[in-house]
């Protein structure tokens, strides 16, 4: 394996793997909130699919080389980075139906352009991943559909969550390097380059947004005659620096990943010592 | 003590065990419960193998320091000689036995 | 309320709070192959929290959600076991494995009982939570094989002693001393149990934060 790739690869499925495990943080405090029994089952199954994601990527990154401790240490320090959508804060009931609704559909788009990845087990995984999220999505449009068919305050919930969702979302897929240009289809990692990717979601949810009779926080926002979507440039620079741990919820996230590791750190050492 | 346990695991009953992964834990008892969970929480699999990894012994070299193709598909090819052995038949009375 | 519907709101009670103790370490339990794994058990225990007021519902004339939110805090019948937040992780296994071997034996009787639905019940939970205990045992061996994890192990099990007493009846309890004792090979302390029929302060907080969502719209709004 030519060493500029496993080095690209392995900060790659890093990035991936830290952003499955940050992932968990804006959306655990639900779990308590959940306002029925089924939607706090599904929340947690949810969230546990994304925990199972981190380990199973971690373990990619570790037999490239690179232990899971060494990943802790470099996120808790900052030294690594993770996706912009989990550097915000989540605010209401609302948030969680928006971010299992469009964060996970923009997160598959992405994760079934990696299904045909040149690193064999890098796309096994992702096929079971994209497998585990087709209930995310739907689990997240129902949660959306409940609300916009119900009181007004249910339906100003969605679009409350939905006016401050939209920049991160457009961001999400990062800033449109054309596909020649980028690294990560040049090895083969991936498939289709940012904006492509990008093209895709808008083309798939901005029509599904619409038909609820919700807005989006864009006046530019519209498909040309040619099928493409325009819409305002999001700042680039703001997702360098979100996504470097800028972001409103960075510090916050990091510090309690920080605190949380640190209260368990006794169990590895109880748990790897032979016995008494 | 902590070891990494390949997983396999098997859609339904008559179809072929194939590696799905793996998980590290402290033991083997751990590891059931892991993989159990990892790989089954959903009904997705019919069975599952678990083996650790030091037991696996994998093969990965091999010798190849002859011309093996006489054993080989591609070391046929029949093109030249089917065209003569043809142009030599069209020369002859085309009737079985002669 | 008939005795029946008391038995099983306690039931459900106790398995609902605990769920969500449980689920609160999804996300930051100690390695990630644990993180699944004990959110699955978290999971099933509000799954029959969720079978046990579906059958309590029916009984009460309401639904299983009406059951599980929107009692006023006095009307929960949980174990103070079950309720104290103790985010730390020897005091979660301590409380996982003394809970399970309580629960085993309130299920062992629950299975003989004459009342079908409530026998079959039982038997369902019982057969699910087979890996609770798997779990609970596998970790209290590891845990006790070390001196760091003993001595943690220890002083949890000796902390929350009188609230797993609590989770029992009188006529039940010598069973989980003996059982815990025969595990352990020590003597468990003499003390008093912390019974059911009244709330630690945590739960107060709790239920605030589990209805905040709910009550947030009219009762009989859909969510």
């Amino acid at each position: 394996m030519p060493d500029e790739y496993r080095k690209r690869l392995t900060k790659f499925v890093e990035m991936h793997a830290n952003s499955e495990l940050m992932g968990v943080l804006p959306e655990r405090d639900w779990i308590l909130r959940a306002p029925t029994l089924q939607r706090k089952l599904a929340l947690t199954a949810k969230i546990q699919d994304e925990v199972g994601h981190a380990q199973l990527l971690y373990r990619v990154v570790e037999d490239l080389g690179k232990p899971r401790e060494a990943c802790l240490d470099d996120l808790i320090a900052g030294r690594s980075k993770f996706h912009n959508v989990f550097h915000y804060p989540t605010r209401t009931w609302g948030d969680v139906g928006v971010i299992a609704w469009l964060v996970d559909a923009a997160a598959i788009i992405s994760q079934k352009a990696l299904l045909k990845c040149s690193y064999a087990p890098y796309a096994r995984i992702m096929r079971k991943i994209c497998w585990e999220e087709s209930f995310h999505i739907l689990h997240g449009r129902d949660v959306i559909l409940t609300l916009v068919t119900g009181t007004d305050g249910q339906r100003e919930l969605v679009q409350e969550a939905l006016d401050r969702w939209w920049e991160p979302l457009m961001m999400f897929h990062g800033n449109p390097i054309p596909a020649d240009e980028d690294p990560m289809v040049q090895w083969r990692i991936k498939s289709q380059g940012n904006e492509e990717a990008r093209q895709q979601f808008l083309e798939g949810y901005v029509s599904q947004v619409w038909e609820l009779g919700l807005t989006l926080p864009d006046p530019k926002l519209r498909r040309a005659d040619d099928g493409t979507w325009e819409y305002t440039e999001p700042d680039w620079d703001k997702l360098t620096a979100v996504v470097s741990g800028h972001g409103p919820a960075s510090a916050e996230r990091i510090a309690f990943r920080r605190l949380s590791r640190a209260e368990v750190e006794w169990v590895s050492r109880a748990v790897l010592a032979e016995a008494a | 003590m902590t070891a990494v346990y390949e997983v396999f695991r098997r859609e339904r009953a008559g179809s072929a065990m194939q590696h799905a992964g793996s998980i590290v834990a402290p033991d083997e008892r751990f590891a059931e419960i892991y993989a159990r969970e990892q790989y089954g929480r959903r009904g997705e699999s019919d069975a599952l193998w678990l083996v650790p990894r030091e037991a696996v012994n994998e093969i990965g070299e091999f010798v190849d320091e002859f011309d093996l193709k006489y054993r080989r598909v591609d070391g046929y090819s029949i093109k030249e000689r089917l065209k003569e052995a043809r142009e030599r038949a069209g020369a002859a009375p085309a009737q079985p036995g002669g | 309320m008939n005795e029946r519907a008391q038995l099983l709101l306690s039931l459900a009670d106790d398995e609902l709070i605990l769920g969500w103790r449980n689920s609160e370490w999804t996300g930051i339990a100690p390695f990630l192959e644990e993180d699944v794994a004990f959110s699955s058990i978290a999971q099933n225990e509000i799954g029959h929290a969720r079978a046990l007021y579906e059958l309590a519902a029916r009984e009460l004339g309401t639904d299983a959600d009406a059951l599980a939110f929107d009692r006023p805090l006095e009307e929960y019948r949980s174990a103070p076991l079950v309720e104290l937040r103790r985010l730390e992780w020897a005091r979660t296994i301590a409380r996982h494995w003394l809970y399970e071997t309580a629960d085993a034996i309130r299920l062992d009787a629950l299975k003989e009982s004459d009342d079908e639905e409530l026998a079959g019940i039982a038997a369902k939970i019982d057969r699910e939570e087979v890996y609770h205990r798997i779990h609970a045992e596998m970790w209290i061996d590891r845990l006790l094989g070390t001196d760091e994890g003993r001595g943690r192990l220890d002083e949890a099990l000796d902390e929350l002693w009188p609230y797993a007493l609590g989770v029992l009846d009188d006529a039940l309890r010598p069973e989980l001393v003996r059982r815990v004792e025969a595990k352990l090979g020590r003597a468990m302390q003499e003390v008093a149990p912390i019974a059911r029929g009244r709330h630690e302060a945590e739960l107060a907080e709790l239920h605030e934060e589990m209805t905040m969502v709910r009550r947030s719209a009219p009762a009989g709004a859909r969510w």
